[in-house]
């Protein structure tokens, strides 16, 4: 692209863009304040007492998690992990894994 | 003596013995006791990374991702008191969780969903007034140089990363995989998430690091249409400032 | 009575402020009078968070509640932490900045839990070293909570009520009394909580604390409550908290809720609740 086509596919550009506009709602000056928070606040509660979370780890070595089918995004193509594995399921950690509750 | 690391190290392995000189009201060792204190940490952790990722949390599903964020609680615990930022080792994390490696877009849902909270709790700005930019000159625009709202965060991603967590949010189609790069930008108090061409990530990218606009439109290649991509940035407000360079005399 | 300048939040029910209940607070407080919020979470950049909190502020007074400084911690304070509570406290201008006699950090790992620590002449002057730090950078005076505890430290020298009045006396900073705490861990560690109010030094107190816990008990099947703030406050609590006006005279008094946060109504009820202990102390 030569530096006058770049100039004028910009102009050409930014005069559509801008009116394109025209009809697109302007930020509102309206504060929205409600709305609820987006994750991790920080209080000062205690947990649910003595539960296992606090006392269990899990062992992902070796071949203690396994892929399981199920889960979100089955039908996702992704050619480069045609890999033979059931690569589309949720991973669930085998139950003897996981944490007694 | 009880040190606050032997506290520090039995808090998170649980098959440590308590620390010396905890001990019940009488005098003897501990045991449910100090799991009290192990629980508030293992699950406000759990708990804050639970609702920092909702789309990898739907994508692994609730028990492998409990399970998952025992490991990463006590491999990375956090480094700052803000539990809002909480999580920031997860795609490092998750690149190299060998119980994930089949699922290669996970880190960059990581990413995205890291860049929707910076986004959430980033400063204000004011949009300029697209009029303000309809009036530049012709002649000047390859030399106007753009600046971003805080809140303005690219994920740029191998994978279908918009599509994914579209089709998580809002529980749409699943995407067809190509490469995207997801915008995220917050024109009020909530963020938004656009896909972009890579194409277009690349030019917005280079803009971000203070490229004129002439040499990053180059960036998208020929034929690279910066349109779409400008009506996008003026419709979520992300673009604060234009500057103009001055010709060479 | 000792100098009570410290207090600048109104005598009044207060609640922990929680981002759901921001347009019912707004439109009917009920009988509440001021607002607290945990410091933390306000320290973004900008967003919803710091615009809600100005409005809020515009309307009602607040208190910053920190959770996250690390007061008891045997290392240095976060630098970084106590220049973001500077910044939060120049800007908001708050009633009232409290933060806990626990330590939560240790080198760089943030265990987002308030944890214990014994009370000796050691961790005294660690702790009053602390608060002269913190009242020096944000340049007013602070106070500091009891704890809700679970386990004893063979090394304590001394009772909590008397490092409590130790800190507040050399570092002149106030007190923030957690009755809801008090029963906790007195509960726990087999005391009288009214002997703990008895021994506490009641005229240095700048705000209560209520809320609830949780009921579980320990391997040998001795009572051990949580402090979990996830439910109403218990009769037994409220009684205690009867037993403290009835030395303080009225003061500001904090409702509790961060687990399982009810609707505002379930709140508003508390703070009623709350009203109606305090009208019952003669001023």
């Amino acid at each position: 692209m030569t530096k006058t086509t770049t100039k004028l596919a910009l102009a050409a550009s930014v005069a559509t863009a801008v009116a394109g506009l025209t009809t697109a709602a302007q930020a509102q000056e309206n504060v929205k304040c409600y709305g609820v928070s987006l994750a991790g606040e920080n209080d000062c509660a205690a947990g649910p007492g003595t539960t296992c979370a606090g006392t269990s780890t899990v062992d992902y070595q070796g071949n203690a998690w396994t892929l399981v089918p199920a889960g979100s995004c089955e039908s996702m193509d992704l050619p480069e992990m045609a890999d033979g594995t059931d690569r589309m399921g949720s991973l669930e950690p085998l139950d003897r894994d996981l944490p007694q509750s | 003596m009880t040190s606050q690391a032997e506290f520090r190290v039995a808090l998170l392995d649980p098959h440590q013995t308590p620390p010396q000189g905890v001990v019940t009201p009488d005098g003897r060792p501990v045991f449910k006791r100090f799991d009290v204190y192990r629980n508030n940490v293992a699950v406000s952790l759990t708990e804050a990374l639970e609702t920092a990722f909702p789309v990898l949390r739907r994508i692994v599903g609730d028990a492998f991702f409990r399970a998952m964020a025992g490991v990463y609680l006590r491999q990375h615990p956090p480094r700052s008191p803000l539990m809002m930022f909480y999580g920031e080792d997860m795609p490092g994390f998750l690149q190299n969780f060998a119980p994930a490696r089949s699922l290669p877009y996970l880190p960059d849902m990581a990413r995205l969903e890291l860049a929707i909270r910076q986004t959430y709790h980033a400063a204000d700005a004011a949009p300029v007034d697209p009029a303000t930019l309809a009036a530049q000159p012709e002649d000047a625009l390859p030399r106007l140089r753009m600046g971003f709202a805080p809140a303005l965060r690219l994920v740029a991603s191998d994978h279908p990363v918009h599509g994914i967590w579209a089709a998580n949010m809002a529980g749409g189609d699943n995407p067809a995989h190509r490469a995207e790069t997801a915008l995220v930008t917050r024109p009020e108090f909530d963020p938004l998430v656009d896909a972009l061409t890579p194409d277009q990530g690349r030019v917005l990218s280079a803009l971000g690091e203070g490229a004129r606009l002439g040499d990053a439109v180059r960036l998208g290649g020929a034929g690279f249409d910066f349109g779409p991509l400008l009506t996008l940035l003026l419709q979520r407000g992300a673009i604060i400032s234009l500057t103009i360079e001055e010709p060479v005399s | 009575m000792r100098d009570t300048g410290h207090i600048q939040l109104p005598p009044s029910p207060g609640v922990g402020y929680k981002p759901q209940h921001f347009t019912a607070i707004m439109g009917d407080p009920g009988p509440v009078g001021w607002l607290e919020v945990h410091a933390e979470n306000y320290m973004g950049g900008g967003g919803r968070p710091l615009a809600q909190l100005r409005h809020l502020s515009e309307r009602f007074p607040c208190s910053v509640h920190g959770v996250g400084l690390s007061i008891g911690g045997e290392g240095a304070l976060d630098a970084d932490h106590l220049a973001r509570l500077k910044t939060l406290c120049d800007w908001l201008q708050p009633a009232s900045f409290s933060e806990h006699l626990a330590w939560s950090s240790h080198d760089s790992a943030f265990l987002n839990d308030l944890l214990p620590l014994p009370y000796t002449t050691a961790t005294l002057d660690r702790v009053c070293a602390h608060i002269d730090q913190v009242q020096d950078v944000l340049g007013r005076q602070m106070l500091l909570e009891n704890p809700s505890s679970y386990l004893a430290f063979s090394e304590s020298e001394m009772d909590e009520t008397d490092f409590l009045a130790a800190v507040a006396g050399r570092t002149g900073c106030g007190l923030l009394l957690d009755v809801n705490n008090v029963f906790v861990s007195a509960t726990n560690l087999g005391y009288s909580p009214q002997g703990y109010i008895d021994a506490f030094p009641l005229d240095a107190v700048g705000e209560i604390h209520l809320g609830g816990h949780d009921e579980d008990e320990d391997e040998t099947g001795a009572p051990l409550l949580i402090d979990s703030h996830g439910r109403a406050v218990v009769d037994p609590v409220w009684a205690l908290l009867d037993h403290t006006l009835a030395r303080t005279g009225p003061r500001p008094l904090l409702i509790e809720w961060d687990t399982d946060v009810p609707d505002w109504s379930v709140l508003a009820a508390e703070a009623h609740r709350a009203a109606e202990a305090l009208h019952r102390v003669p001023a």
